[in-house]
């Protein structure tokens, strides 16, 4: 028996960045909110002295429980997928506050190439540059057009930063003045400035003082503990939702969490979305919460499934090509993020302190920032050092040829506990007509229904400018001065370890109905009353950490869900563009 | 557009390489049996390896509570040793607890694959069991590669839960010694129990339900742990495996330190100074 509620002005799937941004908004303009969350019930006082890096690093405390559910995964169409079973293959933050109170911190804005790449790629370089197979698109949103949202997240969250001297137009400077500069990080800073390229600080979110955000909610200054990704902050330090956004809806008094909440369904009928069907964990009874509007607002993987367990919107099918849910699925992980190592013999760095964000980067390799005409790929990423500060566990990085084990392991993995720095490339993943998500026709979760499928291979793209990446990496490296630089190897196909939680796509923004699933303001085309926020709307993944532009779109959604409660109605026009793909 | 056949699929078509020698050292070696089996947990006894950690001062906290054979317990304080031994530099793994850390986190949620994906149909041939895309040597990458143990991840298939894995595994490793190198593990030469456990590293043995390289890579990744994990988990004993790599445990702030050139050495604490009880 399902237990019929009162009905709300909006449900909201997700209480990270993206269900946070819009439950504080919807509610302050004085909308009767109800936010279900899967995990637990979660406030500051739970990260308060809880140091402890097997339990958090390595046992993923603060990550999903997989045993009821989670993804299969395959490279290849005619393949079986394989459930992705352990939590160090699967990477998925949980609880109140979602993926976003464990994150690191870093926090960039995406470019105005990014925004409208497929026509700027073409405009510079020629229909030819974008290669068969691969279907990016722009976004139906201009940067310019992002930039007010961009501008009031960062002010929420109260982002420490610089401009980035090669950087876009900013309607004002970031809230909070840079982190304090590390050796490690000036080493970097000097060093690239010297070889002629940007540098500027990683933006963090992380704060350099104490700040108070322009809805009255407090952060603390950074202590640079270390104990900062994978980990709630201990000291209110790190924005996050839980202290921003949530206490922000709190304040309201039209604003309900409730935790343990799993959702099974978006409810649909006629055209219309009419609640959604979730099923209390302490007491096993389903309800169903009507609402006006709902969102949609849970990672990537929830956000794909639901809509296609619901039946809602039309599934890709990678064979016709045709059909939207789970089309473009795309992300940062496992060929992103490689760079170089490099040891230094004579020199040590006080690497066991730190914060997520802790940084120095630069943007010349990213974007559009260089010319590609030569280049056997599009796009580009930014390159980082960071200095996370690390744990005793994580620190056991030897120079390659070195055993994994044994006396000589021991001896190399004390000697470069302080002694290795890394450098990489924050690359971009573009969009393939064969990386999709859809449902397994074999395993389920703990309910019977079936779990997501992703599909996903890497192409030439990824591992030439994976190659790219790596060679500026190590020549920083070794300007930097260290004794021996080992790069990164690149993985001839993708293994399957979803880590660092930059998965997105697979309800796509556009501008065209028939190649994306919401259009601007992250409305679905097909049912006017159902937002989709977050990483899933990324139709590809740009060269930056994406929590800024999750934020953003937060902003822009919460815009577009006042104006149809006060409307209603399809809020942007269709576009038809060439179905080429 | 046809699409590109699994490298896998074509993959498990081949043979595996056979790696369990039929040499005339076999002979020697049968696992377990009455008498043999009572000789060899006197032997046991007496040898020093697999006396882990003196417990003189009452040290109440180390004491089997998931592994039940002492044999067993034998086998992975001499690997864990291997793995991390004891050097100029400070304590191996022994010394350090390692053995009862890991026999502690099996007994728990970890150990029994709680919060892991557990439901069926598993792939429970050799081939899906084994180590998946090990030609990735730089460990987990991504934004957290630098909290990421360094050891390969190998996608796991197995229908055993870790701890099960580990007793599989710790008899495996015995059995190997006794038909390719003609002594219980415990007993071989340092030299050679390294070659039993690099035949593990290289997935050259063969398990069933499981790769052995996977169960090697636990057994590695569990080492390492329990060198380094705080101590309230029972590894790490006083402090010393921090102390060797000069890292001072959790502390509330470095605001007046981040910035210093020089190399700060302190004196580590641990998360019950920390936490302040």
């Amino acid at each position: 028996m399902v237990v019929k509620l009162d009905k709300v002005d909006v449900v909201v799937v997700g209480t990270g960045w993206a269900g946070g941004v819009v439950s504080a908004e919807l509610s302050k303009a004085g909308y009767k909110v109800v936010a279900l969350e899967r995990g637990k019930n979660v406030n500051r006082d739970d990260y308060i002295g809880v140091k402890d890096e097997l339990r958090y690093t390595n046992r993923y405390e603060m990550m999903q429980n997989l045993d009821p559910e989670t993804i299969t995964s395959r490279n290849y169409l005619d393949e079986t997928a394989l459930p992705v079973r352990t939590r160090k293959e699967m990477m998925v933050g949980t609880d109140l506050g979602g993926g976003s109170v464990h994150w690191a911190g870093a926090t960039y804005r995406w470019k105005p190439y990014d925004f409208e790449i497929k026509s700027k790629t073409i405009e510079r370089y020629g229909k030819d540059k974008i290669p068969e197979g691969m279907t990016i698109q722009d976004w139906g949103i201009t940067y310019d057009e992002m930039e007010k949202y961009y501008d009031r997240w960062e002010k929420t969250a109260g982002i420490s930063g610089e401009p980035d001297p090669i950087g876009d137009k900013r309607s004002s400077d970031y809230p909070n003045p840079p982190m304090k500069e590390s050796p490690a990080v000036g080493l970097f800073m000097e060093t690239t400035k010297k070889m002629g390229y940007h540098p500027y600080r990683v933006p963090a979110g992380n704060l350099s003082q104490a700040y108070t955000n322009p809805d009255g909610e407090k952060i603390n200054q950074c202590m640079f503990c270390s104990f900062c990704t994978q980990y709630g902050c201990d000291f209110g330090a790190k924005s996050d939702p839980l202290v921003t956004v949530i206490p922000t809806a709190m304040k309201t008094g039209n604003f309900e969490a409730r935790t343990g909440a799993y959702v099974k369904r978006v409810l649909y009928k006629s055209g219309k979305a009419t609640g959604v069907l979730y099923i209390d964990k302490m007491t096993g009874v389903e309800y169903e919460q009507p609402a006006t509007v709902v969102v949609l607002a849970a990672f990537t993987f929830t956000n794909n499934r639901l809509l296609l367990l619901s039946g809602i919107g039309e599934p890709y099918n990678p064979k016709t090509k045709k059909g939207v849910i789970g089309r473009n699925f795309n992300g940062q992980f496992g060929i992103t993020f490689l760079g170089a190592r490099g040891y230094f013999k004579d020199k040590k760095f006080n690497y066991y302190m730190g914060a997520g964000a802790l940084g120095g980067t630069l943007s010349d390799f990213a974007g559009d920032n260089f010319d590609h005409s030569k280049l056997n790929f599009i796009n580009g990423g930014g390159i980082e050092l960071r200095q996370y500060g690390d744990g005793a566990i994580a620190t056991n990085h030897v120079p390659k040829g070195t055993p994994n084990w044994g006396p000589e392991f021991k001896k190399n993995s004390i000697y470069y506990a302080n002694r290795s720095l890394v450098a990489w490339y924050t690359m971009a993943t573009m969009s393939y007509w064969h990386n999709f998500t859809d449902l397994d026709p074999t395993y389920t979760d703990s309910y019977n229904d079936p779990l997501l499928r992703i599909t996903y291979k890497y192409t030439d793209q990824d591992r030439v400018m994976a190659k790219f990446g790596i060679e500026k990496s190590r020549e920083i490296m070794e300007e930097m001065g260290a004794d021996i630089v080992d790069e990164d190897e690149i993985p001839h196909e993708f293994n399957h370890v979803y880590n660092g939680g930059h998965y997105a796509g697979g309800v796509i923004m556009g501008a065209d109905p028939a190649t994306s699933a919401v259009n601007n303001y992250l409305q679905m085309w097909d049912v006017d009353n159902l937002f989709v926020v977050g990483g899933s709307a990324f139709p590809q993944f740009a060269g930056h950490h994406p929590t800024a532009t999750i934020g953003a779109l937060g902003y822009r959604a919460s815009e577009g869900i006042e104006k149809y409660l006060k409307n209603g109605g399809q809020l942007v026009k269709g576009k038809q563009e060439s179905a080429s793909v | 557009m046809a699409d590109k056949p699994s490298d896998r699929n074509e993959k498990s078509g081949m043979s595996r390489r056979k790696f369990i020698k039929n040499s005339g050292l076999v002979a020697g070696g049968v696992v377990g049996g009455g008498l043999f089996g009572g000789l060899f947990t006197n032997q046991l006894q007496k040898k020093e390896p697999v006396t882990p950690h003196g417990n003189t001062n009452g040290e109440l906290q180390d004491a089997r509570v998931s592994i039940n054979r002492a044999e067993d317990f034998a086998i992975l304080s001499a690997a864990t040793e291997r793995i991390f031994p004891k050097d100029d530099l400070g304590p191996g793994a022994i010394e350090l607890g390692v053995p009862y850390f890991i026999d502690k986190q099996l007994a728990g949620e970890w150990g029994v694959n709680a919060k892991e994906y557990m439901k069926g149909p598993f792939i429970t041939n050799i081939q899906a069991a084994g180590t998946h895309n090990d030609e990735r040597d730089q460990d987990s990458q991504g934004p957290n590669s630098a909290t990421q143990v360094p050891i390969p991840t190998p996608r796991y298939q197995s229908i055993l839960n870790r701890s099960e894995i580990f007793t599989l595994g710790l008899r495996k490793i015995d059995q190997v010694a006794q038909e390719d190198f003609g002594a219980r593990f415990v007993e071989l030469s340092p030299d050679k129990q390294d070659e039993v456990l690099r035949m593990f590293d290289e997935d050259k043995v063969e398990m069933k339900g499981v790769g052995s390289a996977n169960f090697f890579h636990l057994l590695q990744q569990t080492t390492i742990e329990g060198a380094y994990a705080d101590p309230v988990y029972g590894g790490n004993k006083d402090m010393m495996g921090w102390k060797m790599k000069e890292y001072p445990g959790p502390r509330a702030s470095y605001l007046d330190k981040i910035e210093e050139k020089e190399f700060i050495k302190m004196e580590p604490i641990s998360l019950r100074n920390y936490q302040g009880h």
